[in-house]
């Protein structure tokens, strides 16, 4: 006979009473991911070798791979780093005992837009998950929309929703500032507001919180939110791309989508960037992105129209014209 | 007497722990949850009242629980129970449903016998709690008030 319990059947009585894995359920997957810490604490004097325990949970993977693909952002590549050593020293220390309280994860990421905020969100959650701060390493991105209702007694259970929703992850509230309006003391954003908070302050366990935005508009937030600033740990600014690191963005993104620039399209890509840098809603990265879409365009154009036989070096290739021909080249400086 | 509907009644009541662990299961063959709470124990009493409306796009079982202890709390003394349903067949289907909460007594059933037409005995389902108006049926019906 099989080891399983039938339907009705009570567990035999030499064993645990209450089995965790009833029968025809299956195996329930364990619910954390972080290793179940000893029951005893280490002794005293006992090492732990911390790089053993940093290649054990694999963060590296995740900080190298931020570097290789993201320019640029010194200070929030080192400030990620720094983040990552804590968490780890935190989970040594908690092997000898040294009870530390879990630290407060909820971040802010201040940046022009383009800078790579939701990136590096993405990256962030992916990074907690390794490290066993968060269970799943989701990351649930929502605007104001998602949040707040529409009318009276909608806000609450649409903000419960979405919290729900991130458990276990990270939520990222893109242009956190539009939840309060200063103008409307009757906005149901602050009631979106005080669930978050309530949230922030008691359910540290299950989710972290990131705001983002602009950095002047945040600022504005704050100062009419002082428990929501008191409660962030973490204030990420995010700096403009210089245009060599642009520049740098552009050739990446060009590789990953199978493109080249011919040599004499390399000065005309970087004069394109440095104009469009210097035009209203520049928006870093993203604008890069535009500019070779459009010239993707214009080079498909470019060869259909030429009609005949293309080459595998003419389908990859982008030229000097392919740039040239738009918009930011016929603007007045 | 204890009452065993659904899957694992005849177990001991699950912890926390456990009822999360069975709500990851679910949560990771895409079975949205629900929370129901009923203090009427009969069998055929298949629609127990909603407690909000059933949760998608989870990820974590933290949300389910936290509804979970949101209805225990308002109900302390009612059944509650927690279903998942599939819906990969194009319509909604029970897939896994348990009880998580029940009251600390429960009064059980009787079996009362009618004589109908032609000698013939019908035979009736009668679960005590069902003796107090609705929302009084917190005591257990033989204590006296």
């Amino acid at each position: 006979m099989s080891g399983r319990l039938g339907f009705g059947m009570r567990p035999s009585e030499n064993g645990s009473p209450a089995t965790p894995t009833p029968p025809g359920a299956g195996e329930p997957p364990p619910l954390s991911a972080a290793p179940p810490p000893p029951a005893a604490p280490l002794p005293p004097d006992a090492r732990i070798d911390l790089a053993a325990e940093r290649a054990a949970s694999r963060v590296d993977d995740v900080l190298d791979a931020l570097d290789a693909d993201l320019v640029g952002l010194a200070p929030v590549k080192s400030r990620i780093r720094e983040l990552a050593a804590l968490l780890l020293v935190d989970r040594a220390r908690a092997r000898f005992g040294i009870g530390t309280g879990r630290p407060n994860l909820h971040m802010c990421f201040t940046g022009s837009p383009g800078t790579g905020k939701t990136t590096v969100a993405t990256r962030l959650a992916e990074l907690l998950h390794r490290l066993g701060y968060v269970r799943r390493g989701h990351l649930v991105a929502v605007t104001r929309d998602d949040l707040v209702g529409q009318y009276v007694g909608h806000t609450a259970p649409k903000t419960k929703e979405v919290l729900k929703r991130a458990m276990g992850g990270v939520l990222f509230i893109d242009e956190a500032y539009y939840l309060y309006r200063a103008e409307n003391e009757r906005d149901y954003g602050q009631e979106a507001i005080e669930i978050l908070l309530q949230v922030m302050e008691n359910r540290r366990d299950d989710l972290v919180v990131v705001l983002a935005g602009y950095k002047d508009r945040m600022d504005a937030f704050f100062a009419c939110n002082p428990g929501m600033s008191s409660r962030i740990a973490h204030h990420i600014d995010f700096p403009d791309y210089t245009p060599p690191e642009l520049e740098a963005i552009g050739h990446l993104m060009l590789e990953r989508e199978g493109y080249v620039l011919s040599p004499d399209a390399v000065p005309v890509f970087r004069d394109h960037l440095r104009r469009r840098r210097a035009q209203p809603r520049f928006a870093n990265a993203r604008s890069v992105r535009n500019a070779i879409e459009r010239a993707r365009l214009r080079h498909a154009a470019r060869l259909v129209a030429a009609g005949g036989a293309a080459g595998r070096d003419d389908l990859i290739t982008l030229r000097p014209e392919d740039f040239a021909a738009g918009p930011v080249h016929s603007a007045r400086e | 007497m204890r009452i065993t509907q659904g899957t694992f009644s005849y177990l001991p009541d699950l912890t926390d722990d456990e009822i999360a662990a069975q709500v990851a299961y679910a949560l990771e063959r895409g079975w949205p949850c629900s929370v129901e709470f009923t203090d009427d124990p009969h069998p055929r009493n298949t629609y127990w009242e909603m407690w909000g409306l059933p949760m998608f796009d989870l990820t974590d079982p933290a949300g389910v629980v936290h509804e979970v202890n949101e209805c225990r709390r308002a109900y302390p003394d009612h059944y509650i129970r927690l279903n998942a349903y599939d819906a990969s067949h194009g319509r909604q289907t029970t897939a896994l449903s348990f009880i998580v909460q029940r009251p600390a007594d429960e009064p059980g059933f009787r079996i009362d016998r009618e004589e109908t037409r032609d000698r013939q005995v019908r035979v009736r389902l009668h679960p005590y709690a069902l003796d107090r108006p609705r929302g009084a049926r917190r005591v257990s019906a033989k204590e006296p008030d």
